[in-house]
């Protein structure tokens, strides 16, 4: 009875517009309460805030462009936190795997460059996969076969990651004669397509990373509901005990789904780095990993939840950098509490409401049955 | 006597290191010990740096600071407390959510309310903590070794850097010598016993979690008040996830933790001293690896490759009363 209570993503008995749609709105409705008084309480008006954001992030070409782009990261690490929870685990190094993942795009697009395009594109988005799944996969074994806690692992992992990329940014691979740490640019033949090379819209990082993602959803609604190994990996999340007796390893889909979950967080580096900035450069991870968090949280672990929650963290991110620009009081980390604010309602606090929102719904439906 | 007053030195500089990382570690020991998953050590230190830092620039006084430090934290302490304890929630996303709300909304408010690019005014005088010349110190320095041990490294610290050493047997006695400490360690084990005993789980989580945001609010107070004099954006820097590794490290228990912190904290210093040495046989050493010296040695510790940490058995579990 305690397992039920406490596990995410609970069944409930009351419409399923009520769990997927009014709950995640009152959680996300008294994180944004809370973040207008802060803005009361730094002394600017959160309506007119509101009204910058919305414009900021929807109201022109340019930065429906940008809102698109930062959308496109937080759907590969929500999709990337979202797997992991499929298997009842927490995966916090979404951050680190992407980092990784910058260093297998680097390492191909570098040294693989004599190649024509459609070689080494593939090669390179296959090596930030691979690279951000080793580093998921690592506290996965850790987790199954020795029992070490994934949380701490892969806090850990996240640490590891950033002393290599620095390391290796500025001892390494660091451009020749360049200052500062990052790598020489890569050859044009390697760089993504951007959306402005074949729409008419104004020049945006939106690139087509944006349709891997689209895809990679698709992809992931049909893995997880509708194969075998998606089937295996739920059982394990929602009962190990059964798994076992219905004979599925836990070790095994353990491991799996945090190589899948490290690949997934490994799409950034595309994004990011074969995508955008077309060199390796520290920090490139923005902590759209952490950010992955939420919007698996908000988009209950469902690739149309996670599609709406990173839409609104794109247009949150985009819509914040203009917030600064444009209101007195307000720089960029209002955004990042806005996040923290969103976390704890719809994350920790996620018992604080829905009991009562369940009991208000059941008592109807009993009002309707004894009517009736 | 060259030699030794390096590896002075490099102690001086441990200690100062060390502060923090064992305040925040034995703050993590009384909520991890009750069964409660504290990722959010970093936030509640920065949290505390940053109201210790503004107080004390406002009151003109470190004292005033500290106590609005502590109080920020155990605050902090208590939101975590109401969403892990009072409401199930998830412990891990209760720690990330306070971790990250702090990190966006310190620089905001010193933004708004100082307008310094998100710092708080430089403090001066009484708004911070200074070194302590400890009695005799200056009398004792020229006898070798013991008196100038005692002159250059136990002597001359800010009143912080003794708490924090006085914490870790004032920690130990409370977890293994009180009758709530006793209490503590066992609602983190197995909370179905101390119920059936007639007491309350709840009750006692928030009372570990608010000892463990009181120890956190000191260890933040010492990065903006004592060891800086300001705050700065992000000035933790990782530490409460060092703390929390170092806490791993030394198995939940008060010795072993300070030695790890200290571990730490010294490989930290050493690191700062021996920028581009080179040393015979190992060449240079990386700066960077130095720095993951301590996420790789909890990696390895919890893999049980470097002996066993068993964490406490209740933890990270929800408590829910039988009816």
């Amino acid at each position: 009875m305690s397992e039920k209570a406490v596990r995410f993503g609970t069944p409930a008995k009351v419409p399923a517009w009520v769990n997927l749609a009014l709950i995640p709105l009152v959680n996300l409705l008294a994180a944004f309460v809370l973040s207008g008084i802060v803005i009361v309480i730094v002394g600017d008006n959160p309506f007119k805030a509101l009204e910058v954001l919305i414009y900021g992030a929807f109201g022109y070409a340019d930065a429906i462009g940008y809102t698109l782009y930062y959308t496109t990261n937080f759907i590969f690490t929500g999709l990337a936190v979202a797997i992991a929870f499929h298997c009842g685990l927490f995966n916090i190094g979404a951050e680190g795997q992407a980092l990784m993942s910058g260093l297998g795009v680097a390492l191909c697009a570098l040294y693989l460059d004599f190649l024509p395009f459609w070689m080494v594109i593939p090669i390179a988005i296959f090596a930030a996969a691979f690279f951000g799944a080793v580093w998921a996969a690592v506290p996965g074994y850790l987790q199954a076969k020795r029992g070490s806690h994934i949380v701490i692992t892969t806090i850990m992992f996240n640490f590891i990651a950033a002393s290599i990329i620095t390391y290796l940014l500025v001892e390494v691979l660091i451009a020749p004669g360049g200052q500062s740490p990052e790598t020489r640019e890569f050859a044009e033949i390697t760089w993504l397509l951007f959306f402005h090379d074949f729409l008419p819209i104004p020049e945006t990082p939106l690139n087509i990373s944006f349709i891997f993602a689209l895809f990679l959803s698709g992809g992931f609604y049909y893995f997880v509901w509708h194969t075998r190994w998606g089937y295996e990996i739920r059982v394990v999340g929602q009962n190990a005990t059964a798994a076992k007796y219905a004979g599925i390893s836990s070790a095994r889909n353990i491991i799996l789904a945090m190589f899948i979950s490290g690949a997934l967080a490994g799409f950034v580096g595309v994004n990011e780095i074969l995508g955008v900035h077309h060199r390796l450069i520290l920090d490139f991870t923005g902590g759209f990993g952490f950010v992955g968090i939420a919007v698996a949280l908000m988009g209950r672990n469902h690739p149309v939840g996670i599609f709406l929650a990173a839409l609104l963290f794109g247009a949150l991110y985009q819509g914040g950098s203009e917030l600064a620009f444009e209101m007195k009081s307000i720089n960029r980390e209002m955004v990042i509490v806005i996040q923290g604010l969103i976390i704890l309602f719809s994350g920790a606090l996620e018992h604080m409401f829905r009991p009562r929102i369940e009991s208000f719904f059941k008592r109807q439906k009993s009002v309707q049955a004894a009517e009736a | 006597m060259e030699l030794f007053q390096i590896f002075i030195t490099i102690m001086d500089a441990t200690f100062r290191v060390a502060t923090p990382l064992i305040l925040a570690s034995m703050a993590g020991m009384f909520s991890e010990r009750s069964g409660v998953v504290d990722i959010g050590l970093e936030g509640k230190m920065l949290g505390a740096a940053f109201a210790a830092a503004t107080i004390a620039s406002l009151s003109g006084s470190a004292w005033v600071g500290l106590g609005a430090g502590i109080l920020t934290s155990v605050a902090l302490s208590m939101l975590h407390a109401y969403a892990c304890v009072t409401h199930k929630g998830n412990q891990v996303v209760s720690g990330m959510a306070i971790n990250i709300m702090v990190a966006g909304l310190t620089p905001t408010l010193a933004f708004a309310w100082f307008r310094m690019g998100g710092q708080t005014p430089a403090l001066k005088g009484d708004e911070r903590f200074h070194s302590l010349t400890l009695p005799f110190a200056d009398a004792v320095r020229d006898i070798p070794v013991i008196g100038y041990t005692y002159a250059e490294l136990i002597s001359g610290h800010n009143i912080i850097v003794y708490i924090a050493a006085a914490s870790v047997p004032i920690c130990a006695w409370i977890l293994f010598r009180t009758r709530f400490g006793l209490r503590v360690r066992a609602v983190g084990e197995n909370p179905h016993a101390v119920d059936t005993a007639g007491i309350s789980v709840n009750v006692l989580r928030y009372q570990a979690l608010a000892v463990t945001g009181v120890l956190c609010g000191i260890a933040g107070s010492y990065l903006s008040t004592a060891h800086g004099a300001a705050f700065i954006r992000d000035m933790t820097a990782g530490k409460g996830y060092l703390a929390l590794a170092a806490l791993i490290f030394g198995k939940w228990k008060p010795l072993p933790t300070l030695f790890a912190c200290l571990l730490f904290a010294f490989t930290d210093a050493v690191q700062v001293r021996m920028q581009g040495v080179d040393l015979p046989i190992v060449g240079v050493i990386p700066g960077q690896f130095i720095q993951a010296l301590p996420y790789i040695l909890t990696v390895l510790l919890l893999a049980g490759f470097v002996g066993k940490a068993n964490p406490p058995k209740a933890i990270g579990q929800p408590y829910i009363k039988e009816k």
